[in-house]
């Protein structure tokens, strides 16, 4: 049993999914169906991060290994076992995904208003889809919650979104399933040749260089576009711009997260080799992203693309600090998807304010915001600050130790990275600037209300989390530490025995 | 002679015969009598089957083993379920008439004579049982011009199709002296004695056979007659004749042409490359979601053939398990087809479905995991089916043939999702008229099946495994 005396990560996986199941049953007049959809389904998320506290006071930071593991025939003859745990690495994107949902879900309280009682499941099926992907321990696990994401994103875009929902949501399913069917063929040769598809396993099965490459290419595929990396990036405006609002946040909170995991789960453990030979190749498309859409970021009229393409010049950033396969570097990648699953998220949920407020994303449809509403401007100016990572917020510590840790890779990466810092300041400035100040030219602004006591309350533990991950950094980088240094002990050690071989 | 390994199908024919007496004989109309009958004359048989003993009889022409179990029970199921949709639309059609569940139970006889032919003759006198019925109910609707097309295009290409697979076992019977499977297994245990004339001959078969189970290039009669006939029909035909016709494709290349793998391997890898792309770029453009089933089919035959052209204990338990999970997304999906009337009128364009999420939620939810599954997509049944064949397909080195596969389910996936998109995203069409229980019953059923199938697949794959095991022993 594990260190919960209770299956404790099976229990967060599939909550939602009962917790979906009664909402389906409720029945009666839309109305009442409606308002107690929202409930149960607050309730059930909250019950789900409640209890996924458990991890956060009893993970034993001190152990690189897998803690908290279950394990349960599935299909073992095959060598496929239900396999679900935690390390460093997950654990607290576990905890991300616990809290974004009850926020995405008290986001949506009065924002979304047809079809409620759906609205509801499919959030609840999409954070079990997110919480089994960041604890399955098997490949085949893992790959059924990372493609099972695909169903419930795609409603929401589909059914909730904007005016090109329907083109944004085909892209998005397209292009994702289009990557990962590549990678499940690689999933089915290490099957093939290992016996078994259990993570721990394969980190101790060495497979040939010239495999490397191949599979590191189809595991790129898959994990390229979820990121997304520059080229593979177009799905993400369009998808974050048609989503509503709760949408946005849950796909830049938790889902672009997931390939940069994939990359430190599955790439960097199992395939040493191929991913020190691609990481030159890694770093220009990283530089390319970073800067590149840094400057589309700075010439967009609209405020949820303009965050978009931020989310991507970050997840450059992250993809950067990866490769690096230093400790800095990892540990300032997982701290910028940390910090950008707060602080994004955030964002978008400033622009969801002012969206259900004025029904607009145009960033000229605004000005002068800040005197009308003194409150939300300073929660919007807190996350842009945080966004442009300024010290004492959350952005700062990842991005100054990735910035670190490419320094000691090339000067010229590391320059690179710096200059994206400084165009996000840019257009993040820009961005708030026309919003926020300025005098107030369109007159219908001037009735707009303050921010509500339950918007408050979305906003006030992202707030928390922000000053606190700025403020003081060590007690979230304490827990990825043991698995960071392990990691990168191993793929030192699998680079020396390669080279040793070769000589 | 050993007769009682055939007591199921003994039973089954008297049981078409019971049934056609007694439809006769009264002046009222016994349609739903007969139907229930035939039900439950299904139901029967495959208890029968589950305790039927195993060994070979009638002069070595059926055998029973675990394979043959194990797809009678698939075709039963299929049977019965497609008897079950018919019951409330033939009426509506005022094709209410005895004949039709008399003539499925005739079909399902062939067919379960095809899945347990031990010797060329038996498996043309099931094939020829099958599609004689089968001919017969795609013209059921006689005074509805494109049902008559249909059954008359189906006749003429499904003759052509038996023409050749008598000509290959004429062939292959010439060159081997035996009709028989275990002796032409013998025959041809040393594969360099196989001459030219046993491989046109085999080639032959494997031709009739890819036209039963509509693969391309052999496929042109699919989509029309999948259009033109009665949509019960065209639900029967998509389920129990399909696994038959593969159950029989996987005894037969499995079995007698065993040791020919290497040489026929190259075959199933082309047609099932070119079902797998046919399937998924013709049907994009459909309306009718009857014709855009139809391509749907033979792209999931496409990815069926997979587990074949893989050759090896693998690939076949994969055909087995993806031929279960099609059969059941398959039901389903022609459960939602068969429920779409508006108005007391049969409608079969996807636009008919538009805003079925506002009208009739269950509905759309079923058919949106049906869709889902049939592109692939985890948790759902259809992902595992799919996993499997091509897993199978790695372990022999088929890569080409596994990068065409998952890139033409992408492609496939586009309009699976157009017509999930057109039930949740689009504006409603008008609700759709009450449907039946026996529909929901079929929909929820498989539904479920599909949803849940991931939650426990050991106890369906080892059956698979077992039943692989018999024919490959």
């Amino acid at each position: 049993m594990n260190a919960a005396g209770f299956p404790l990560l099976t229990l967060l996986t599939f909550l939602p999914l009962v917790g979906a199941a009664f909402i389906l049953t409720l029945r009666g007049d839309d109305k009442v169906v409606a308002e107690n959809a929202r409930w149960a389904a607050l309730w059930t998320s909250l019950i789900v991060f409640a209890l996924s506290l458990i991890l956060w006071f009893r993970f034993d930071k001190a152990d690189a290994g897998f803690q908290f593991v279950e394990q349960l025939d599935w299909l073992s003859e095959f060598g496929i076992t239900y396999h679900v745990g935690i390390d460093g690495i997950s654990v607290l994107f576990v905890l991300l995904s616990t809290l974004l949902t009850p926020i995405c879900i008290l986001s949506a309280w009065d924002a979304v208003q047809t079809r409620v009682r759906e609205y509801m499941v499919a959030f609840l099926v999409l954070e079990t889809m997110m919480v089994g992907m960041f604890v399955a321990l098997d490949f085949i696990v893992f790959y059924v919650f990372f493609e099972g994401v695909l169903i419930p994103m795609f409603l929401i875009i589909g059914v909730w979104g904007g005016k090109r929902r329907v083109y944004a949501s085909f892209k998005f399913f397209l292009y994702t399933l289009l990557g990962s069917v590549l990678m499940l063929l690689a999933i089915l040769l290490l099957w093939y040749r290992a016996g078994t598809t259990d993570i721990p396993a394969l980190f101790d099965h060495s497979i040939p260089p010239s495999l490397q490459t191949w599979i590191f290419l189809a595991f790129f595929a898959s994990f390229a576009v979820k990121v997304p990396m520059w080229p593979f990036h177009t799905w993400l405006p369009d998808a974050h711009v048609e989503a509503p609002t709760a949408g946005s946040v849950i796909l830049a909170g938790v889902l672009l997260k997931m390939g940069a995991y994939g990359f430190l789960r599955f790439s960097l453990p199992m395939l040493p080799q191929a991913s020190a030979d691609f990481a030159p190749f890694i770093y220009a498309l990283s530089i390319i992203a970073v800067v590149y859409t840094s400057l589309v970021a700075l010439a967009q009229e609209d405020m949820k693309k303009l965050i978009a393409y931020s989310s991507v010049a970050h997840m450059g950033i992250v993809t950067l600090g990866i490769f690096t396969f230093n400790v800095q570097g990892l540990s300032g990648a997982l701290f910028t998807m940390l910090s950008h699953g707060v602080v994004a998220s955030a964002l978008f949920l400033c622009v969801g304010v002012l969206y259900d407020r004025v029904h607009s994303r145009d960033i000229a449809r605004y000005g002068g915001v800040a005197k009308i509403m003194p409150a939300y401007a300073l929660v919007f100016m807190l996350f842009s600050m945080a966004s442009v990572a300024l010290p004492g917020l959350a952005g700062f510590p990842g991005e100054l130790l990735v910035i670190v840790a490419a320094w000691k890779v090339n000067a010229w990466v590391a320059f690179g990275a710096a200059l994206g810092m400084i165009l996000g300041a840019a257009y993040t400035l820009y961005l708030y600037k026309r919003v926020a100040f300025g005098k107030v030219t369109k007159q219908d602004l001037l009735g707009l209300f303050d921010m509500s006591p339950r918007e408050h309350l979305v906003f006030a533990p992202l707030i928390v989390l922000a000053i606190w991950m700025g403020v003081h950094p060590q007690t979230f980088l304490s827990f990825f530490e043991a698995s960071v240094t392990a990691l990168v002990a191993r793929h030192d050690a699998a680079l020396g025995a390669a080279r040793l071989a070769g000589m | 002679m050993n007769w009682t390994l055939a007591v199921p199908e003994l039973v089954l024919g008297l049981s078409g015969l019971a049934i056609l007496g007694v439809g006769v004989l009264p002046k009222a109309n016994t349609h739903f009598a007969c139907a229930m009958a035939a039900i439950g004359a299904f139901l029967l048989t495959a208890v029968l089957v589950l305790g039927a003993p195993e060994g070979t009889g009638f002069g070595g022409q059926i055998v029973s083993d675990a394979f043959s179990r194990f797809t009678r029970v698939l075709i039963l199921i299929g049977a019965a379920a497609g008897v079950a949709l018919s019951l409330d639309f033939n009426a509506k059609e005022g094709m209410d008439r005895f004949e039709y569940p008399v003539l499925l139970v005739f079909a399902t006889l062939g067919m379960l004579v095809m899945v347990s032919a031990n010797d060329l003759m038996a498996l043309y006198i099931g094939i020829e049982l099958l599609s004689l019925s089968l001919y017969v109910v795609a013209a059921f609707n006689r005074d509805n011009e494109r049902s008559a097309e249909a059954g008359l295009k189906y006749f003429v290409l499904g003759a052509l199709a038996s023409g050749l697979l008598l000509y290959g076992s004429s062939l292959v019977y010439g060159f081997t002296g035996t009709t028989n499977f275990d002796r032409i297994a013998d025959a041809l245990s040393d594969p360099t004695r196989a001459s030219p004339g046993l491989i046109v001959g085999m080639v032959f078969i494997i031709t009739g056979l890819a036209f039963k189970v509509s693969a391309v290039p052999f496929h042109m009669w699919t989509p029309d007659v999948y259009e033109g006939a009665p949509t019960p029909v065209t639900a029967f035909f998509a389920a129990a004749p399909k696994i038959a016709a593969i159950a029989l494709f996987a005894r037969v290349l499995g079995g007698p042409f065993g040791d020919l793998a290497g040489q026929w391997q190259q075959v199933i890898v082309v047609i099932s490359m070119l079902s797998m792309v046919l399937g998924a770029f013709a049907a994009i453009g459909q309306e009718n979601i009857k014709r855009l089933m139809a391509y749907s089919s033979i792209g999931h035959v496409g990815f069926a053939l997979v587990g074949l052209a893989a050759a090896s204990e693998a690939g076949m338990r994969g055909l087995l398990v993806y031929m279960v999970i099609y059969l059941l997304m398959n039901l389903g999906a022609f459960a939602v087809l068969v429920a779409m009337r508006r108005q007391g009128r049969a409608v079969e364009n996807v636009t008919d479905l538009a805003g079925l999420a506002r009208t009739d939620l269950s509905m759309a939810v079923w058919m949106a995991i049906f869709m889902f599954s049939m592109a692939g997509i985890p948790p759902l049944a259809g992902f595992f089916g799919k996993m499997f064949v091509f897993k199978a397909a790695i372990d022999s080195g088929l890569w080409t043939l596994a990068i065409v596969g998952v890139l033409a389910s992408v492609v496939s996936a586009f309009y699976y999702l157009r017509i999930v998109k057109v039930m949740f995203f689009d504006e409603s069409a008008g609700a759709l008229d009450a449907r039946p229980a026996a529909l929901s019953f079929v929909m929820t059923a498989s539904g479920l099946f599909t949803t849940l199938f991931f939650l426990y697949p050991a106890p369906l794959v080892a059956a698979a495994a077992a039943a692989v095991a018999s024919i490959l022993g």
